[in-house]
C-alpha cells in the first residue's frame, strides 16, 4: 500500500505537520517494499485553494491511504472522489504513525474543516 | 487553547471596546485584531509599542513592459475584471487586477507578466510577554481573508504553550475576512446594537456564523438607546435557542476613556460594570 | 470628449462602520427635491430599512462559473495546470469546478484545447430597486456565504443612472477595500463622516488617504458631536479638510434611527439640519465641479 504523511522535515523522525494543505514536505511511503520519498509540497504558496491542490498531488502519486491530524472540506473531496483514504494520524513522528497504520490503530478521519477563503476580497 | 472570536454583522457595535475589557479581564495572553481592514485594537492594547513588521503578499499583480507591447489589445480584452486600459498605452490598473494570468497567457508578444506585489503589513506585538497579533491590509487591496487567516497563525506561533485563552476582535459585515475569522474558533460572541439596523444584521451575522457550527452566543451594546429593540433582540434569541450573555447600557464614559487609550474596565464606569457579567456568561459557555 | 452626466453623485463613507454614513446619506436623499439612493453596502444594506420603498423590482446578479463538458475533455490538465486559485482539480482523469473558490476570470475556458469548458451563471446576490416619496431607492444585496460582492456593486451602479440634474446618494460599505473603491470610483463629491473618538479618526485617516488617491474633492461631517475635545474635528483642522457640518449627539436623534425612522421626515428640526447641510455639500460640489472639472 502507498500511504502519504504532511512532515516537518524530510526524514521518517519528523513531526506530522498540523496542516495538511500547507504543510512544507509530503512524504510518500510504501508499505511492502518500505521505500519512501519526500516532495515540496508545491500548494504552500498558493493564495488559496492549499487544500485542494495538496489533495491534488496526493492523488496524482496513486496515494492509497493519507494519513493527516486534519483536513479541509474541499481537500477531502477531492481525496474521497480519487479514492484515497483519510486516517486521523496520532501525536509523534512519522515513522510512529507509519507503525500504527501497519498495526491497524489508526481511525478514519471524520471531521472536516470548511475552507480557509483565503482568497482575494 | 481557547479562541473566542466577536463579531457583530453591523458595525459601529462596540466589537473593539468590548474586546479590550476581555482582554482585561481575563489577563488574556494572546489576541487578535482580524479586522484587518481597518484595525483598531492596537490603539487602546499596545499605544506606544513598535511591533515586528512583516511585509504581506496577496495575489501577484499582472504588469505591461510597454517596450514588448505590439497593442494587440488582447490583453484588455480578455480581462473579466476591467483591469487593463489603453489611454495612455496598455497598463494595468492594480487595484483591480486579481491576478488571473490570462492577460499574461494571451499576449502573443510576452510582454505581460504576473509580479509579486505587497498588499499589506503584519504587527506582533510582544507587549509584557502577550502574543498581540494585528495586520493592516493596504487600501484597495483584495486577499483580506488570506490576510485575516495569517493574523490568526502568528498569533497561535507566538502563543506559549500555556495559553488557555485567546481573543481575536473581528471586522465588520459577512464576506471573506469575516469567513476566514470563524475557521476553527470555539465560539463566536456577537455584539449586537439594539436598533433596526442592528437587527437585520444580526440575522445575517447569525446566519453565517451558523455555517460554521461554532457555538454562538450574543450580547446587547447600549441596551438603553432601545428598550423595544432590546427586548426584539432577546427575544428573537430565545427563539432560535441563542445563549443570550448579557446587556451593556450607552455609556459616555466608555467614550472618554477609550479616547485616553484604556479599556472601559480600567475605570470605573456603567458599561464597564456591565461588560463584567457579559464576560462571566460568556466565559462560562466557552470553558463548560 | 465623454460629456458629463447631470447627475451629482455623492458617495458617504467613513472607514469606521457605525458613524452615520447611512444616517447621512439616507436624510440627504430625503431632504432633496428628488433624488437617488444607492446602498453599496451590499454585506450589510441598511437604507431600504428606513426608506421601505414600494414598487420594488428586483434582479439577479450573477457571476460566470465554469462548466466542464466531460465527453469533450481529452484529459489534458491544461486548465487545472492554469488556474492560480487552484479551483480545478483532476479527479478519476475529469477536472472538477470548486466554485467557492473559483475567481471567474475565464481562463479554463479560455485555454481548453478541446472547448470543453463552457460557462453558466451563478447568482451571487441581487439589486432592488424602489420608490420612497422623492427618492428611488437602489439596493444591493449579497448572499450570505459569498466572498466579494463588487459584481453586485457593478451592476447597482450601471443600472442606478440617471441623468437628471439631481444629488445620487451612494452610502459605501465601511472600511477602505476594494469593496469601497469599487463604490466611489466615478463619484462627483466624497462626503467623509467621522464620530469623536480614536477609533473614529484612525479610521478616517485611511479614507482621506483613499479619496485623494482617487482626487475626488471631499468634506468632513462631523457626527455624534459632544462637548470637549473632537479629534475628528482636530484632524480636519489639521489637514485643512473642509468641514462641511456638524451634528450633535442627540438622543432624540439616536432613536429615531434606531427605529429605522428618516429623521429628517419625522422632525422639522431635523429636516431643517439636513436640508442646510445639503445645501452646504451641493455648494461645495459644484465650486469643486467648476474649479476642478474631472475627465
Amino acid at each position: 500500500m502507498k500511504i502519504a504523511i504532511p512532515v516537518d522535515e524530510q526524514n521518517l523522525e519528523s513531526g506530522v505537520c498540523p496542516s495538511f494543505g500547507r504543510a512544507p514536505y509530503f512524504l510518500f511511503y510504501n508499505t511492502v517494499t518500505k521505500e519512501s520519498y519526500y516532495l515540496d509540497n508545491s500548494a504552500v504558496a498558493s493564495q488559496g485553494g492549499a487544500g485542494i491542490r495538496a489533495a491534488q498531488v496526493i492523488a496524482d502519486h496513486g496515494v492509497n491511504a493519507l494519513l493527516t491530524p486534519r483536513c479541509g472540506e474541499n481537500a477531502e473531496e477531492v481525496l474521497r472522489k480519487s479514492e484515497v483514504l483519510i486516517y486521523k494520524s496520532i501525536p509523534g513522528t512519522a515513522q510512529q504513525n507509519i507503525d500504527a497504520f501497519a498495526a491497524e490503530q489508526l481511525v478514519l478521519l471524520s471531521d472536516f474543516h470548511p475552507g480557509f477563503h483565503g482568497h482575494e476580497k | 487553547m481557547k479562541q473566542l472570536l466577536i463579531l457583530s454583522g453591523k458595525g459601529g457595535t462596540g466589537k473593539t471596546t468590548i474586546a479590550s475589557a476581555f482582554i482585561r479581564l481575563s489577563d488574556a495572553k494572546a489576541y487578535a485584531d482580524c479586522d484587518v481592514d481597518a484595525p483598531n485594537l492596537h490603539l487602546v492594547m499596545a499605544q506606544n509599542a513598535e511591533p515586528e513588521r512583516t511585509d504581506y503578499y496577496g495575489m501577484p499583480k499582472a504588469e505591461i513592459d510597454l517596450d514588448k507591447c505590439v497593442e494587440c489589445g488582447l490583453c484588455k480584452e480578455n480581462c473579466r475584471f476591467n483591469a487593463i486600459s489603453d489611454e495612455n498605452g496598455f497598463t494595468v490598473d492594480p487595484f483591480a487586477c486579481e491576478g488571473c494570468g490570462v492577460c499574461e497567457a494571451v499576449c502573443p508578444a510576452g510582454a505581460v507578466s504576473l509580479k509579486p506585489a505587497v498588499a499589506g503589513e503584519l504587527m506582533l506585538y510582544a507587549v509584557d510577554s502577550n502574543a498581540f497579533s494585528t495586520a493592516q491590509l493596504k487600501m484597495g487591496s483584495g486577499t483580506s481573508g488570506m490576510l485575516v487567516t495569517e493574523v490568526k497563525k502568528q498569533m497561535k506561533a507566538a502563543a506559549t504553550s500555556d495559553t488557555e485563552l485567546a481573543i481575536i476582535d473581528g471586522s465588520p459585515g459577512i464576506g471573506c475576512p469575516v469567513i476566514a475569522s470563524l475557521s476553527s474558533v470555539d465560539m463566536v460572541l456577537i455584539v449586537a446594537e439594539p436598533s433596526i439596523s442592528g437587527i437585520s444584521d444580526l440575522e445575517r451575522i447569525i446566519k453565517t456564523a451558523e455555517t460554521f457550527r461554532t457555538r454562538v452566543g450574543v450580547c446587547i451594546n447600549k441596551y438603553d438607546t432601545n428598550p423595544s429593540n432590546t427586548e426584539k433582540i432577546e427575544e428573537f434569541c430565545r427563539t432560535k435557542g441563542l445563549p443570550f450573555t448579557g446587556r451593556i447600557p450607552f455609556d459616555h464614559e466608555a467614550v472618554k476613556s477609550i479616547n485616553n487609550g484604556l479599556t472601559i474596565v480600567d475605570v470605573d464606569c456603567p458599561s464597564g460594570r456591565a461588560v463584567r457579567g457579559v464576560f462571566e456568561k460568556t466565559t462560562n459557555m466557552l470553558f463548560i | 470628449m465623454v460629456m458629463k452626466n447631470k447627475s451629482v453623485k455623492i458617495a458617504v463613507l467613513s472607514g469606521k462602520g457605525g458613524t452615520g454614513k447611512t444616517l447621512v446619506s439616507v436624510n440627504l436623499a430625503a431632504v432633496a427635491g428628488a433624488s437617488v439612493y444607492i446602498d453599496c453596502d451590499v454585506e450589510e444594506p441598511n437604507g431600504h430599512l428606513f426608506f421601505k420603498p414600494e414598487t420594488v423590482c428586483e434582479e439577479d446578479v450573477t457571476v460566470k462559473m465554469p462548466v466542464v463538458n466531460e465527453s469533450l475533455c481529452s484529459g489534458c490538465r491544461k486548465c487545472v495546470d492554469f488556474c492560480k486559485f487552484n479551483a480545478l482539480a483532476f479527479i478519476k482523469n475529469k477536472p472538477y469546478v470548486f466554485e467557492e473558490v473559483c475567481h471567474c476570470c475565464g481562463g479554463c475556458m479560455l485555454f481548453c484545447p478541446e472547448k470543453a469548458i463552457s460557462e453558466k451563471e451563478k447568482p451571487i446576490g441581487k439589486v432592488q430597486k424602489g420608490v420612497s416619496c422623492n427618492v428611488t431607492v437602489n439596493t444591493g444585496i449579497m448572499n450570505t456565504g459569498e466572498a466579494s460582492g463588487i459584481p453586485i456593486i457593478k451592476k447597482l451602479l450601471n443600472e442606478s443612472v440617471t441623468d437628471e440634474d439631481i444629488p445620487v446618494l451612494i452610502d459605501c460599505p465601511p472600511g477602505s477595500a476594494c469593496i469601497v473603491m469599487e463604490s466611489i470610483k466615478e463619484v462627483d463629491y466624497c462626503v467623509l463622516v467621522a464620530e469623536p473618538t480614536i477609533f473614529g479618526v484612525h479610521n478616517l485617516n485611511m479614507v482621506y488617504d483613499l479619496v485623494r488617491l482617487f482626487g475626488k474633492p471631499h468634506g468632513v461631517v462631523l457626527n455624534k458631536c459632544l462637548d470637549g475635545e473632537n479629534p475628528a474635528e482636530k484632524f480636519c483642522m489639521e489637514k485643512n479638510i473642509p468641514i462641511l457640518g456638524r451634528i450633535p449627539f442627540d438622543t432624540e436623534l439616536g432613536t429615531l434611527n434606531s427605529d429605522a425612522k428618516i429623521a429628517a421626515r419625522e422632525s422639522e428640526k431635523f429636516r431643517v439640519l439636513f436640508s442646510s447641510l445639503l445645501e452646504t455639500v451641493m455648494k461645495e460640489v459644484r465650486h469643486e465641479t467648476t474649479v476642478n472639472p474631472q475627465r
